[in-house]
């Protein structure tokens, strides 16, 4: 019994990590309705920017506020240089202005900062630490903690700010916003800087994990299936999701992979997601469209 | 039915007004909307061929025409929508420049098929018709401070008048996409009206509702224009309801203005009557 706690709040803290990515996901998603694919870079190119300002001797703290600088000038950029140009374009359009601009943003980041794989060491230890007969990573334990926090921080932001209100009536209808005067271009910038500054807390975690590199922007492909499990304009489906993903594959390695001869963990949160788009194809917390015809 | 072209005001006499011609002399002084020879067209189909017109402070303009003649076209150009090709829109004297500014200037609008956020209350959609203009600072929102909670109680306190004029107050904290289409209708018109335009663009207020509905929706309308002193410009196709609501009808057909004048005068005109067949036995 302890030993399948420990899987589970293994993988419960691994999902957390998942919905870190998948929230950046949602965040634009809700804000101007595009998928978008860059997420992965952008998680590359600040835990890039980080660690290579932290190696050139730039002490912690400081490194994180250049680095979040640069997200927020990464988010105005994007909005001037391609939302904007885009607005009224087909969502494919947009779709795949993302995926150029993950291209751009994978190629600047090496570009300027090297290929070669970089350690990030935050100062938290891997060493397990035992609460009964269940012992979990201080490490998981302290991204868990992170994560909620900030989850928390922009939970209450969007609550309580304008801005959030903004967010939830261009999520609801944008024609109606425009309407009512918000600022579309305004929150386009603030919202892509939120989810820089997500990118940047993610990548710092899975940067310490797996080290600083290129495939650090694959990790968007294992927040999709958190989204469909999650829903795309929930964040709270996000959430839900990644605690999914993380817990049911952790499980399913350990449970059902020997009688496969293990390596499930890989695939079995798509084979679980292409299940959800089966029986629930909205997600957990996604809108149903109910069109009145 | 009589053909008096020459009665209708506004313009030079003649057989039928001309709208090619720029605002005649001696401008009204109260002038609120000035259109100006304004063209739009897309991908070669004329949908505004220079149009001009104008509405006074304090009028109420219905926009009139048969399907396709160019209503909604005019209404988008006017809220900046959409970018006329030619031509310019005056708001008390200045050029109006996109919807960016819309609300800033004065200017609301409800649309043909409801712009609401559904997934709200009608308290914070109506609440959300004020808020551009909230000045306090993204920290001071989130934090709670300074002029943040001065602002949100100010924004409710105006929605709260509203929904009182509209008698929603009994779905005040109903989401709005559960609401029955008459009532969305409403409470976009609420809305609109959370942001004390001086000018109130409606598109189709009344379409769709029964004949109790649209009376209801009449009577908010003139609450609106006489309590609030709002300004109207609406389109609407129940010529019943446009003859009782307005003080002024533009006629448009073909993306081109036939008529400008007072109700009776447009009612009279020969190319109105060409336009619309038999339609005014409503």
């Amino acid at each position: 019994m302890s030993f399948f706690l420990e899987v589970l709040i293994g993988g419960l803290l691994a999902g957390v990590m998942y919905s870190m990515v998948a929230i950046g996901f949602v965040l634009i998603y809700k804000a101007s309705g595009v998928f978008n694919f860059a997420q992965g870079a952008m998680v590359l190119f600040a835990a890039l920017t980080f660690v290579s300002i932290t190696e050139r001797g730039v002490p912690f703290a400081l490194a994180l506020v250049i680095t979040l600088a640069a997200m927020f000038a990464l988010a105005i950029a994007v909005e001037r240089a391609v939302l904007r140009p885009l607005v009224n374009a087909p969502p494919l359009s947009l779709f795949l202005a993302t995926l150029g601009l993950a291209y751009v943003l994978e190629g600047l980041a090496q570009t300027v900062w090297g290929t070669q794989v970089h350690g990030l060491d935050l100062g938290i230890s891997d060493a397990p630490i035992g609460a009964g007969a269940v012992s979990v990573s201080r490490f998981d334990l302290f991204a868990a903690a992170t994560a909620a926090s900030l989850v928390g921080g922009l939970g209450a932001l969007f609550r309580w700010t304008r801005a959030g209100v903004a967010l939830r009536a261009v999520a609801d209808d944008p024609l109606a916003a425009i309407a009512v005067g918000i600022d579309l271009r305004r929150l386009w910038a603030i919202v892509w800087g939120a989810a820089g500054v997500v990118a940047l807390v993610a990548g710092l975690l899975w940067g310490a994990r797996v080290g600083v590199q290129f495939s650090l922007s694959l990790v968007v492909l294992k927040a999709l299936p958190v989204l469909i499990i999650g829903g795309f304009s929930s964040i709270a489906g996000a959430i839900a999701g990644g605690l999914v993903v993380g817990a049911s594959e952790k499980l399913a390695e350990v449970y059902v992979g020997p009688l496969v001869n293990g390596g499930i963990e890989t695939w079995f949160p798509y084979v679980l997601a292409l299940g959800f788009l089966l029986v629930k194809p909205a997600g957990l917390f996604g809108e149903r469209s109910i069109e009145r015809v | 039915m009589t053909t008096t072209p020459s009665a209708l005001h506004g313009s030079s006499p003649g057989s039928s007004p001309d709208s090619g011609s720029p605002p005649g002399p001696g401008q009204p002084p109260d002038s609120l909307l000035d259109v100006r020879r304004v063209s739009l067209a897309f991908d070669g189909i004329h949908a505004l061929d220079d149009v001009s017109f104008e509405v006074r402070r304090g009028e109420v303009c219905a926009l009139i025409g048969p399907n396709g003649a160019g209503k909604s076209s005019m209404l988008n150009v006017v809220s900046g929508l959409y970018a006329a090709q030619q031509g310019e829109v005056r708001f008390e004297g200045q050029v109006l420049s996109g919807a960016r500014e819309l609300s800033r200037r004065g200017i609301a609008r409800t649309f043909q098929n409801i712009a609401l956020f559904r997934g709200m209350t009608v308290l914070e959609n109506v609440a959300l018709g004020s808020d551009f203009r909230a000045r306090s600072t993204f920290l001071e929102q989130a934090l709670r401070v300074g002029r943040a909670p001065r602002e949100e109680r100010r924004a409710r306190d105006e929605a709260e008048v509203i929904i009182q004029l509209l008698d929603i107050a009994g779905h005040r904290d109903d989401v709005v996409g559960r609401l029955p289409y008459g009532l969305q209708k409403r409470v976009e018109l609420a809305r609109a009206l959370s942001a004390r335009p001086k000018l109130l663009l409606l598109d189709e207020p009344m379409a769709g509702m029964t004949f109790d509905e649209k009376r209801d929706m009449c009577r908010y309308l003139m609450d609106a224009h006489e309590k609030l002193g709002t300004t109207l410009v609406l389109i609407e196709h129940d010529l019943g309801v446009v003859m009782d609501l307005s003080d002024h009808v533009i006629v448009l057909d073909y993306g081109r203005k036939i008529a400008d004048g007072s109700p009776e005068a447009v009612r009279a005109d020969a190319a109105v009557v060409r336009a619309y067949v038999g339609s005014f036995e409503t």
